[in-house]
């Protein structure tokens, strides 16, 4: 049961990436399979925003004193994460913000794949008059005699 | 010399891209000269990082100049391997460029800048996979060539070119989606993305028995024999190729695969190492027998196939197998097999396919039967042809030759004698294939019996060859492979560089 | 070994057929210029071939390396005296069997003989290919080009029949050479640490144990299936649907001889007589050859197709080469390479017969061959001498050749292999001599014909093997000293 609770997110995007996968395998309706995918990848995006939770954290903003306009050019190359002698940028105040900012990348991604395939099952629909599987494999097995 | 000949090589594809679809709004006749001009830029760059290879060892390359700390910049570090897939990338690239020039009016009409802009993103995708030094920056670069390939088969005009298309991306997606969700696990165990620096945290922290690090490996392995079409996860490979425009086709069959086979690749040399991947992980005489599967299973499908393109594809299966089982051996020669067929698989597929495109070109079809008599008809092409073949089925000197012995070497030096077996029926499975092609195109119609005509010869039969762009690729790409064998042990050598102890983190 | 002389001679000695492709081709439309060509190709091979012969009298070695291909295996020539003697019969056998082709073809009116004489000349290349190979993995190379280049020829009819029997000898040849040869190939290069060049005491010797030799053995042996051991023999039978001239090729000139020779090859420079003797190996292959002699002559007397006889009566032949090196003796080394000469020449006079008697009218049946000798006086006679040759009685060449091939089993003490020999050498009586008998003694069925002999080309070329086959029973000449050095150099 502590397991369950202490990794709480890994069972959600196990659960989630199945039902995704279910969806991809079982479902007949071209749509609902591109919606099983997208469940899927973004199964996995929760996964990884999921583990830049910290305990007690907040947003990964650093906050800018009055600083020496020297030590500040020094930080300006790093992220919040790495902070020198300010004392308000201690990176265990802050959510790790890396997970986040790949996931943009992938979030994206996802976005570009569910575009192309709802483009492709348009093209379809317009080749073959249907978008259940099933019918477009009884119409190629017709015309391929 | 100039610093940042990586960049002169991947920035080119992406730009041009965006102009070639300027130029398909405004003037579509440049976007051509545009899209060869980039490919032209890319591959003098190639080969000028290996030449930069050749002296130093390595090129590295920190974009926007973020060294340090390492994991936050992206770093670019190309190795021997490396260096040869660039150029590799680059060459196979003109040549399908230079077929599809001349073949793209008629299977795409008025798409002509769409497809050269998707092509130039799929290069440069490509060419980013094979430079990159950070494992996210990989799966960016991965998604960019799977939607850019996505997309250039779903052009096609066919009937079931947007089927096929649409399981490729359903396949193709559940492939990169494992990828990524193995490199989160070893951002969680390790902290870093940077490859190096990944290797580097695994060493320091012995983390090698831990099983977060274990499964992330299984996780980007999985999604690597996805995308590599590994039996039985390559479902989606014969529809996608064979019904994809042939211009597409040219370019993605030789390369995708094998892109992802050198992934695979640089994970186990680079990232885990090959202590952890052959000492630690018990499962590698599991990962043999499952190639040997490959193997038969790819041949034997091959077998049943009457159209040609077909028939590549289901040996594309097999070739995909050769790899995977002699990276697998655990041993240095296995492993240089394996890449050596990296390149050799990729020529030999790029001029089998551009041969099936000028005689579907020519017949209308793709059926093997059609091609009666063509040693007559068009006797380059079937010439080029029976080189592509030779090399399959592995005649020396062309470079198919060349691997098998380097995988038959490691299969016997590792003791994996089913492997080697599984290697030499292929091999003549392959003869079996290209054989009765050629009694096709050789004997053209039987029903005549014994002589045809009296004395002087060969009552005239016409040739009717393909077009100069069409053949031209062609040519180059058989008297590549022959070129590739010759020099077989220069290149050999050259990827024995990466592939020292220190490399690769362990003996061998 | 000799001192090694460095010289392109061998290279150009295989090319020059090569080259001369391309004026063949070119000459497609004028068949004598055509012609003429392969005649000019075929006699500056065989002069180049006989250039070098003074050196190798010397003791001299001649070498050649044409590209550096995987390191410590060179893409290599190298003339000794086992690659010259074998060099010096297909040079010489080319020329007469390109005169005989040439009245052949034209006596048939067949087609696509451009083709024929081109691959001819490329089958030629890789057979010198193989006779100066300086290692296993250049032997393989020429091996499998000779393979491939003669497949057109064996098909040449393109025909159903042409295209079994194409699939048969492409089965057999290419199954062998990738399935065992390959493998066994890379283990050489494996035990050897990447050195795979013939040696006179034997590449792999000291380095092997007793399985792994006797393992590597059967792979190399049977994999070289063009030497014709049982069981991957169906090849040959097969190879017949062939026009006489191939077959002619495929059993004097090249193919068969290419086999023997490499297994000769590998027993005496890749395995080594001392492995073989340390592990009692030559025993072995003296059972498989001796079995393959017996049943091939019991085989052959039941065949009534001529050209089928004939096949079965070379496979029979070759298995005396394979068994006379296999006895591990000076004199059966010297007596197998003998054989390769001699044989050569016997065989290639009872082809052209069998060719110009289909030629002249149609007939291909031994039974159709009664009272032959009154039609065609100068082919059966020429048949006659062949067949002696063959069977081994003087004054035919083949008599010298099986004298020390009897000899050597003497030496060795192989009393199987010399019953081997002697019963062998009946039963190839036995299916030669009622051909004979039937061709001079029996009256024919038309009785009325006069002298009809075939085309004159192919009648002159019968005339020169067979005299030929007389001549090197007087003077065995260079075959023998050439056999003998190699026996020296061995043992």
């Amino acid at each position: 049961m502590d397991l369950l609770i202490d990794r709480f997110n890994y069972f959600a995007y196990v659960v989630l990436m199945m039902i995704g996968l279910h969806a991809i395998i079982s479902k007949r309706n071209l749509i609902k399979k591109l919606i099983g995918m997208s469940i899927f990848q973004t199964a996995i995006i929760l996964f990884f925003v999921s583990i830049g939770v910290k305990e007690g954290s907040t947003i990964p903003i650093s906050e800018h004193h009055a600083e020496p306009a020297a030590e500040h050019g020094a930080q300006a190359g790093h992220h919040g994460e790495h902070g020198s002698a300010g004392h308000t940028n201690n990176p265990d105040h802050f959510a790790n913000p890396l997970p986040h900012v790949l996931m943009l990348t992938a979030i994206v991604v996802g976005v570009a794949t569910l575009g192309l395939g709802l483009a492709i099952t348009q093209k379809i629909y317009r080749q073959y008059g249907s978008i259940e599987e099933d019918e477009i494999l009884e119409k190629l097995r017709s015309t391929d005699v | 010399m100039f610093d940042h000949t990586l960049m002169l090589t991947i920035l080119p594809c992406f730009f041009a891209a965006l102009a070639v679809t300027a130029c398909g709004l405004w003037k579509p006749r440049w976007s051509l000269p545009v899209a060869l001009l980039s490919v032209g830029i890319s591959l003098f760059g190639s080969l000028a990082v290996l030449a930069e290879v050749m002296t130093q060892g390595r090129v590295q390359y920190f974009l926007g100049n973020w060294s340090e700390p390492r994991g936050i910049g992206i770093e670019f570090n190309v190795d021997p391997i490396s260096s040869l897939m660039l150029v590799l990338i680059c060459v196979v690239s003109l040549l399908s460029l230079i077929y599809a020039s001349g073949k793209i009016t008629e299977e795409l009409p008025g798409k002509e800048p769409l497809f050269y802009a998707l092509f130039l993103l799929l290069m440069g995708g490509l060419l980013g996979i094979c430079m990159t030094a950070d494992a996210f920056n990989l799966y960016v670069m991965l998604e960019i060539t799977s939607l850019t390939s996505y997309a250039l088969v779903a052009m096609g005009n066919g009937r079931r070119a947007a089927f096929s298309a649409y399981n490729y991306v359903i396949m193709g997606t559940i492939g990169a989606s494992f990828y990524l969700l193995g490199v989160g696990y070893l951002y969680i165990r390790t902290g870093s993305l940077n490859m190096a620096d990944i290797f580097r945290i695994i060493q320091l922290e012995s983390l090698q028995g831990s099983p977060t690090i274990t499964v992330a490996f299984i996780m980007i392995l999985i999604g690597m024999l996805v995308k590599m079409a590994f039996f039985p996860l390559s479902g989606w490979l014969p529809n996608a190729y064979t019904h994809a425009p042939s211009v597409t086709g040219n370019f993605v069959a030789p390369l995708m695969t094998k892109v992802s086979v050198y992934v695979m690749v640089r994970m186990i040399i680079t990232v885990f190492g090959i202590e952890f991947t052959f000492d630690h992980l018990p499962w590698g005489q599991t990962v043999v027998w499952l190639a040997i599967l490959a193997i038969v299973a790819g041949s034997i499908m091959a077998l049943g196939q009457s159209d040609l393109k077909r028939m590549l594809c289901c040996l594309i299966i097999a070739e995909v197998g050769y790899m995977v089982g002699g990276a697998w051996l655990a041993n240095i020669h296995g492993m240089t097999g394996a890449v050596f067929h990296i390149f050799s698989d990729a020529a030999m597929t790029l001029c089998l396919f551009l041969a099936a495109g000028i005689f579907h070109h020519k017949n209308g079809t793709g059926e093997i039967g059609s091609l009666e008599g063509h040693f007559r008809k068009m006797p380059i092409t079937m010439a080029a042809f029976t080189l592509g073949a030779f090399s399959m089925i592995g005649v020396p000197p062309t470079c198919g030759f060349f691997s098998k012995f380097y995988l038959i070497r490691g299969g016997l030096e590792s003791g994996q004698y089913g492997y080697v077996v599984a290697l030499l029926l292929s091999s003549l499975v392959n003869a079996i294939l290209f054989f009765r092609i050629f009694e096709t195109a050789y004997f053209g119609n039987l029903s005549e019996g014994h002589h045809d005509a009296h004395g002087n010869d060969d009552h005239e039969v016409e040739i009717d060859e393909a077009p100069p762009t069409m053949l031209a690729p062609l040519v180059a790409t058989a008297a590549g492979l022959v070129a590739i064998g010759l020099f077989n042990s220069e290149i050999a050598g050259f990827i024995q560089r990466s592939l020292t102890p220190l490399a690769v983190g362990g003996t061998w | 070994m000799g001192e090694v002389v460095e010289s392109s001679k061998p290279l150009w000695a295989c090319l020059v057929s090569l080259l001369a492709i391309v004026p063949i081709v070119r000459n497609r439309r004028s068949p004598n210029v055509r012609d003429f060509w392969s005649f000019v190709a075929a006699f500056a091979k065989f002069g180049i071939v006989l250039s070098m012969l003074p050196l190798i009298r010397d003791g001299k070695v001649i070498e050649c390396t044409l590209w550096e291909i995987l390191p410590g295996a060179p893409i290599q020539f190298r003339v000794d005296a086992m690659g010259m003697l074998f060099a010096l019969v297909a040079s010489t056998l080319w020329i007469v069997t390109t005169l005989y082709g040439i009245g052949y073809m034209r006596g048939l009116k067949e087609h696509a003989q451009t083709r024929f004489f081109a691959f001819f000349a490329l089958a030629l290349s890789a057979t010198l290919g193989v006779a100066f190979s300086a290692n296993l993995l250049t032997l393989y190379v020429f091996y499998e080009i000779l393979s491939l280049s003669t497949f057109p020829l064996v098909t040449h009819h393109q025909d159903k029949e042409a295209r079994r029997g194409g699939r048969t000898y492409l089965a057999y040849l290419l199954g062998t050479s990738v399935g065992f040869v390959l493998p066994a190939l890379v283990y050489c290069y494996i035990k050897t640490d990447g050195n795979l060049d013939f040696s006179p005491d034997g590449a792999l010797s000291g380095l092997l144990s007793g399985k792994e030799a006797m393992v590597l053995m059967l792979l190399l042996v049977f994999g070289f299936a063009k030497g014709g051991l049982m069981p991957f023999h169906s090849w040959l039978p097969g190879a017949m649907v062939a026009p006489t001239p191939v077959s002619a090729l495929l059993h004097a000139v090249a193919v068969v001889k290419v086999g023997v020779f490499c297994i000769l090859r590998v027993i005496t420079g890749v395995l080594g007589v001392e492995t073989l003797r340390a592990f009692d190996l030559g025993t072995v292959i003296v059972w498989i050859a001796g079995f393959t002699v017996i049943v091939s002559s019991l085989i052959a007397l039941s065949q009534d197709n001529l050209k089928r006889r004939l096949a079965f009566s070379t496979i029979g032949q070759l298995a005396y080469i394979i068994l006379g090196a296999s006895l591990l003796a000076p004199k059966g080394l010297t007596g197998s390479l003998m054989h390769i000469a001699m044989h050569a020449f016997g065989k290639i006079t009872l082809f052209f017969c069998a060719g110009a008697i289909f030629v002249a009218n149609g007939r291909k049946y031994i039974s159709q061959c009664k009272g032959l000798a009154r039609e065609m006086p100068f082919t059966m006679t020429a048949f006659a001498i062949g067949a002696l040759s063959v069977v081994g009685i003087p004054p035919a060449g083949g008599f010298v050749s099986k004298l020390y091939l009897v000899w050597g089993t003497m030496e060795a003490d192989m009393y199987q292999a010399t019953c081997f020999y002697l019963v062998s050498s009946f039963l190839n009586a036995c299916y030669f001599f009622p051909i004979i008998f039937a061709a001079f003694f029996q009256k024919p069925e038309n009785p009325a014909n006069g002298i009809r002999e075939s085309h004159p080309c192919c009648v002159a070329a019968l005339c020169i093997t067979a005299s030929f086959t007389l001549l090197l029973f007087f003077h065995p000449g260079p075959f023998y000293w050439l056999a003998n050095m190699m026996s020296q150099v061995v043992f």
